[in-house]
């Protein structure tokens, strides 16, 4: 029997009064192309950042690929990971942001080969030539050698799923990535988004292309006000929601 | 649809024409004003009681070209310890660690707090607080005998220096992205990695500027070190006018020598700056 690859159990957060999520269950299994959507400050984000470790959960648990997340049990309590424990931990998921983050004192090919060579300590020229056949198959191999600034909003996403993907995680999160961007540069980041799809890559991703969600993901999940309220097939959620807060969402979107 | 006009009459052409360069008048009056005041100046200082044939004489001296050696000597070691100072207490600063924080802040408090003479002087002076210093049965000597007039003044400056330094730095740091944080944790860097590899090579392009500053005002801050026997350029000025009386002859050498090095400083830091600009589109490749 397979395992689900995230376990999400009970997970809560709050930023200060602000209960950003409130005793959220999910399981995201291997192979699995999710999309969270919601209005924003609806928690899909932060659920994201919880399994990405950027944001420590306050109660509840999150296990990957069966290992417990930035806290460990001894003795009936609870105790926090060591940074250097999180680090390792983080590398088995790999996080796209919406507003690209890439090093922008880095060429596109330095910002690819910064993790394996720094954090993985592997050999320089085999994670070049790694490196080279992500940017081909990002098709910017002809910018291996541009900084950020020189590149647009679309190529900048592409290359940053690039240094994602370096890091051979088992799961890739995508934190809204094409909102930050030009309406005619969408298409190309998402294409780069369903070729991964297609290479059987476990995903989860925030985004508000439904259009994206209908024609990928597997599931899609509609999270309001820091809980999930309906889950299903794309087609289901999308094409005949169930719940009335759904409906109403996604007559607002479309 | 309405079909598209046809340009309207009445505009004349003016794609032959060129904009007419301006005589400025009063550029060039006040330019002319400010060339003669400086005239004046330079007259009455010709004519006022000044040997220029001192000022000559002095300039190469052994003594003075000694001075300024040991001015450029002192200002760079000064602020590297105050560089390295600086970065580790703006990381420290900036630490999720109360205990560290409070530590940095301690002393950013207490050596931008106090005048820097006096520092200098504290630490020449330290013999009278510990006759001897060292590591209890392993190694000691008379406080007197370490505490040099090169050591006071390097350790005065250096440490006065790095309380100044972290804040610059530390608004450096500030100065990067959140999201650049988020990113190296992301391909699983460690705080202290992610500071040197990706945070710090970014502040390094905000900081030059304000450190460039830093770096003149030690520059002169050495002349400070003279209370304190350190013969850096002014000290050894002041020991030949104490001699021959030629008190503004003297000052001018000296006074020159740090226009002659900080005039050095300033090409050195736009070659920095440029170094840290990687990536910025003014300098990209």
């Amino acid at each position: 029997m397979t395992k689900p690859l995230v376990a999400i159990r009970s997970v809560a957060k709050s930023f200060g009064e602000f209960q950003a999520l409130k005793n959220v269950s999910l399981d995201v299994w291997p192979g699995e192309v999710m999309c969270l959507i919601g209005a924003s400050g609806s928690g899909k984000t932060t659920l994201l950042r919880c399994i990405n470790q950027l944001a420590a959960i306050d109660s509840g648990g999150i296990w990957l690929d069966g290992e417990l997340l930035g806290v460990r049990e001894q003795n009936g309590r609870l105790h926090r990971l060591s940074e250097r424990e999180i680090g390792r931990q983080r590398l088995k998921t790999g996080m796209v942001f919406q507003r690209f983050n890439l090093f922008p004192h880095k060429t596109a090919l330095e910002n690819i080969i910064e993790g394996p060579l720094q954090v993985q300590g592997r050999k320089a020229d085999e994670v070049r030539a790694e490196a080279l056949e992500l940017l081909r198959r990002v098709g910017l191999l002809a910018k291996a050698n541009s900084y950020p600034a020189q590149l647009s909003g679309g190529q900048q996403q592409r290359v940053a799923i690039a240094r994602s993907l370096a890091m051979k995680p088992m799961l890739m999160l995508f934190d809204e990535p094409t909102s930050a961007l030009d309406p005619e540069l969408v298409g190309e980041v998402l294409a780069v988004m369903k070729e991964l799809a297609k290479s059987g890559m476990t995903m989860l991703v925030v985004t508000h292309e439904l259009g994206f969600a209908r024609e990928v993901a597997d599931r899609v999940v509609y999270m309001d006000q820091g809980a999930i309220v309906e889950q299903g097939r794309a087609s289901d959620v999308l094409g005949a929601p169930r719940e009335e807060r759904t409906k109403a969402f996604l007559s607002a979107v479309i | 649809m309405r079909p598209v006009p046809a340009l309207a009459e009445g505009f004349p052409d003016l794609s032959g024409m060129r904009i007419a360069r301006e005589p400025h008048w009063f550029r060039w009056l006040s330019a002319a004003l400010i060339v003669l005041m400086l005239a004046a100046i330079a007259r009455a200082f010709a004519n006022g009681q000044i040997e220029w044939s001192y000022v000559s004489r002095f300039i190469t001296a052994k003594v003075i070209l000694e001075g300024i050696v040991n001015t450029m000597v002192m200002a760079v070691l000064a602020m590297a310890l105050g560089i390295f100072l600086g970065v580790v207490v703006a990381i420290m600063r900036l630490s999720p660690n109360p205990v560290l924080k409070t530590v940095a802040a301690g002393y950013t408090w207490l050596f931008r707090g106090t005048p820097l003479i006096l520092q200098l002087l504290l630490w020449f002076n330290l013999a009278l607080v510990f006759p001897t210093i060292g590591i209890p049965g392993l190694w000691s000597a008379r406080a007197v005998d370490v505490m040099t007039p090169f050591l006071a003044a390097l350790l005065g400056l250096g440490i006065n220096q790095g309380a100044y330094t972290s804040e610059v730095v530390r608004a450096g740091m500030l100065s990067v992205d959140i999201g650049q944080y988020e990113a190296a944790q992301a391909i699983g860097m460690g705080r202290l990695r992610a500071l040197r590899r990706i945070i710090l090579p970014q502040a390094m392009r905000v900081v030059i500027p304000p450190l460039g500053n830093e770096f003149i005002g030690m520059v002169k801050a050495t002349s400070l070190a003279s209370v304190i026997q350190y013969p850096e350029v002014l000290h050894n000025a002041e020991n030949i006018y104490y001699a021959n009386s030629r008190v503004i002859e003297l000052l001018i050498v000296a006074g020159l020598w740090y226009l002659v090095v900080v005039s050095i400083l300033t090409p050195l830091q736009m070659l920095l700056e440029r170094r840290f600009a990687r990536g910025t589109l003014r300098f990209a490749r």
